[in-house]
């Protein structure tokens, strides 16, 4: 029993192919599966230290360019609480426009970081591995930017305070009837969890950064590993919190857009009175949510050149789950209409008229950008292991569910009941500008955050890489999964 | 058709269609009355018109048999109102006593779900800080609040008038008479097609004129108990 065990060899190390057709073999599977082609430990964490520490051109252009986006948007909202929300293009029967849709959309981006870091690593998908931290830092500062809208929405902003549960003397409470309350408790306590539920993925590789960096990056990863050693009794404690925060934080993200989806499904108002809407929300946030996330790992990959980490598999895999959610996204969008439409209520018939008619081209738009393209496209694993193709598709898929958001909120309020108050609505330059404003805020956010720490979950990496290995059964070679559970 | 109830009262407003001839002196009293702010030629096509009560024009038929109809429509001081249970800030909420639903000014942070979630679309946003050109700012009526920018407001009943009868009967030392309270439109209106009233007061006028044949509540399918009765006969209209 002692000779066999002489055998272990670090992880890392290649195995010894015994003969030309193994050898081969094994090749494939390293240039398929990162788990599989795995590199001594400090070389594969020097890809990301230096990344992180690469400030080029590049960096301090799109750096700049999208400062500038976040002090525009700072700028038109300094503009708007000045002289009021008459600067904008609502009016009487729209009282909603693009900072609601901009709300949605945003948390709707925020869903994937969590269903990829946290529904993933439950269903045991080793795919997941490398991508988890960039998904679910589109989750934070999706959830960032969405929480601004709130803010830059209402009346007075200065008086924000009379929505939150403070008590006061005079015994004033929130209206906890109302859903704009839960959706703030939602939002409020999705963004507590998921952050923590990221910063205790983060404290493995805050360490390796320390270990590594010396000046103000070393004090601040100091700072911020909380001391952490890499002991067993850590590894467990983590290995723990990670499972129980993954169980609580699904849950969360259920609910999060559910209750934004009641906003509109619990008023009176046609066209959003209607039961499927909270399904039909996730099943939107999810689709635009993976997409923004495969948008990002192209980025990623390119700039950061982080080609070992984020290979085709992980396109192939994210392509697939998208092609998958905009089927479900489709269903439900036909599901929606088809019984409204042969219900034939007489307001709700005027939003169906309004949408194949006045705003029939971003209606089809919509449509083409959601399930023509991608699932004309992603059928087809060149496609999804193209970049190019998949950034397209990707944007594509912004695009519509940027347009499916605009159409339910400004589009569906333009008609209601009483004809006498049918007003169009057409968006103006502050709300452009602040929408603009709001993904520069976002990339801005991203760019800087992706230079301060690892974007790529190296602890999580190396743990998939150990405990994944090819075993040689006859002729063929299979890959072996050692499960820690 | 009146209610009794010990406490408070149930005000109500009766329209009759049948009367209407939309003249619009309901409106301008409104605006006199209640310091609404008067929105520009521009903002009024931008769908702003600010109008605590409107008269909605619809045409019936095809050329040449023409026939307008004319709905003055306003809050609707829903028993069941869409408005309040959405409010994050209880800015909307139900007074028990007067049966109204009331507007807190001063509460409202202005997410305008109120406005979104009302069917008659009788809630009106303060877009800009208001303002009145001369003469018109120097006459506004010091029993109501000039609201500011960013607040949701709407038709009140005439609230201040109601609380100065309330309190003119109490110093008096009598009961509340039918006829004490009139709201700014109801009294202007020429051809006394707004009746106002308590339809807990089985002596009051809206009492005695309820249930009427010509009755129907406007969108009354959507379940909102409006306060305010429509009267409309048969085929009766202006200009035949």
């Amino acid at each position: 029993m002692l000779e066999s065990r002489a055998e272990v060899r670090p992880y890392w190390e290649k195995p010894i192919p015994e003969d030309e057709e193994h050898a081969h073999q094994l090749e494939h599977f390293r240039e398929e599966d990162l788990l599989l082609d795995a590199i001594p430990p400090s070389e594969s964490s020097a890809i990301i230290l230096n990344s992180m520490k690469s400030t080029g051109l590049g960096f301090w252009m799109a750096a700049g360019f999208t400062g500038a986006l976040v002090a525009l948007l700072m700028g038109t909202w300094g503009l708007q609480i000045f002289s009021g929300l008459g600067i904008t293009g609502l009016n009487r029967s729209v009282m909603w426009g693009p900072y609601i849709a901009n709300l949605v959309f945003f948390i709707g981006i925020g869903h994937a970081g969590t269903f990829i870091s946290a529904a993933l690593r439950l269903m045991h998908m080793d795919f997941r591995r490398p991508i988890s931290r960039a998904a679910e830092t589109v989750t934070l500062f999706g959830l960032a930017a969405a929480g601004l809208f709130p803010l830059i929405h209402v009346g007075r902003v200065w008086k924000i305070f009379y929505m939150f549960p403070i008590p006061d003397e005079r015994r004033l409470w929130p209206n906890f009837r109302s859903p704009l309350l839960w959706d703030a408790t939602a939002i409020t306590t999705y963004i507590l969890g998921s952050t923590l539920f990221m910063y205790a993925g983060l404290l493995p590789d805050l360490a390796m950064a320390r270990d590594h960096t010396t000046g103000w990056r070393h004090q601040l990863y100091k700072a911020l590993a909380l001391g952490w050693r890499g002991s067993l009794g850590e590894w467990l404690r983590l290995e723990k919190l990670a499972n129980i925060l993954s169980y609580v934080i699904i849950p969360v993200m259920f609910s999060v857009h559910t209750i934004v989806a009641y906003d509109f499904a619990m008023a009176v108002q046609p066209g959003w009175h209607s039961t499927i809407f909270g399904p039909f929300f996730i099943a939107g946030a999810l689709f635009s949510g993976v997409a923004a996330v495969i948008m990002v790992l192209i980025i990623l990959r390119k700039t950061m050149r982080l080609g070992y980490f984020l290979r085709e598999q992980h396109f192939n895999s994210l392509g697939i789950f998208l092609m998958l959610l905009s089927i479900i996204w489709g269903y439900f969008y036909f599901n929606e209409w088809i019984v409204t439409w042969y219900g034939n209520l007489s307001a709700e018939q005027a939003i169906l008229n309004m949408l194949t008619g006045q705003l029939s081209p971003l209606f089809y738009l919509m449509l083409v950008c959601n399930v023509a393209i991608p699932l004309g496209g992603l059928w087809s694993r060149r496609v999804r292991t193209s970049m190019p193709a998949m950034f397209v598709i990707c944007l594509a898929v912004q695009i519509g569910m940027y347009l499916e958001r605009i159409l339910i909120v400004p589009g569906f309020l333009s008609r209601n009941e009483l004809p006498f108050n049918w007003v169009n609505y057409t968006p103006h330059l502050p709300e452009i500008l602040i929408t603009l404003g709001t993904f520069g805020l976002l990339s801005f956010l991203y760019i800087l955050w992706t230079r301060i720490i690892p974007i790529v979950p190296l602890w999580e990496v190396h743990e998939g890489q150990a405990f994944q290995s090819t075993r040689r059964v006859g002729r063929g070679l299979f890959t072996t999964h050692t499960d820690m559970h | 058709m009146a209610e009794t109830n010990e406490h408070g009262h149930k005000w109500t407003m009766i329209v009759d269609l049948d009367k209407c001839n939309g003249c619009n002196a309901c409106v301008v009293a409104c605006h006199a009355e209640n310091n609404v702010p008067i929105a520009s030629e521009e903002e009024v096509i931008r769908g702003r018109g600010n109008h605590w009560i409107r008269i909605e024009r619809y045409w019936e038929g095809e050329y040449p048999d023409v026939q307008a109809r004319f709905i003055p429509v306003f809050c609707q001081q829903c028993g069941s109102a869409p408005c309040e249970p959405v409010c994050p800030t209880y800015a909307s909420y139900h007074s028990t006593e007067q049966n109204l639903n009331v507007q807190v000014y001063n509460r409202c942070v202005g997410t305008r779900y109120c406005g979104n979630n009302c069917p008659y679309k009788v809630r009106f946003f303060n877009w800009w800080t208001p303002e009145w050109d001369s003469p018109l700012n120097e006459q506004l009526n010091p029993d109501v609040t000039v609201r500011s920018a960013g607040v949701m407001e709407k038709c009140t009943f005439c609230i201040q008038r109601i609380r100065r009868a309330e309190n003119d009967a109490t110093a008096d030392g009598r009961e509340l008479r039918d006829g004490d309270v009139q709201p700014a439109c109801a009294q202007a209106c020429p051809s006394r097609a707004l009746v106002f009233g308590d339809l807990y007061d089985p002596e009051s006028q809206v009492s005695e004129r309820l249930p009427a044949e010509r009755q129907f509540k406007l969108l009354e399918n959507l379940g909102t108990e409006p306060a305010v009765y429509y009267l409309k006969g048969e085929d009766t209209h202006v200009g035949e």
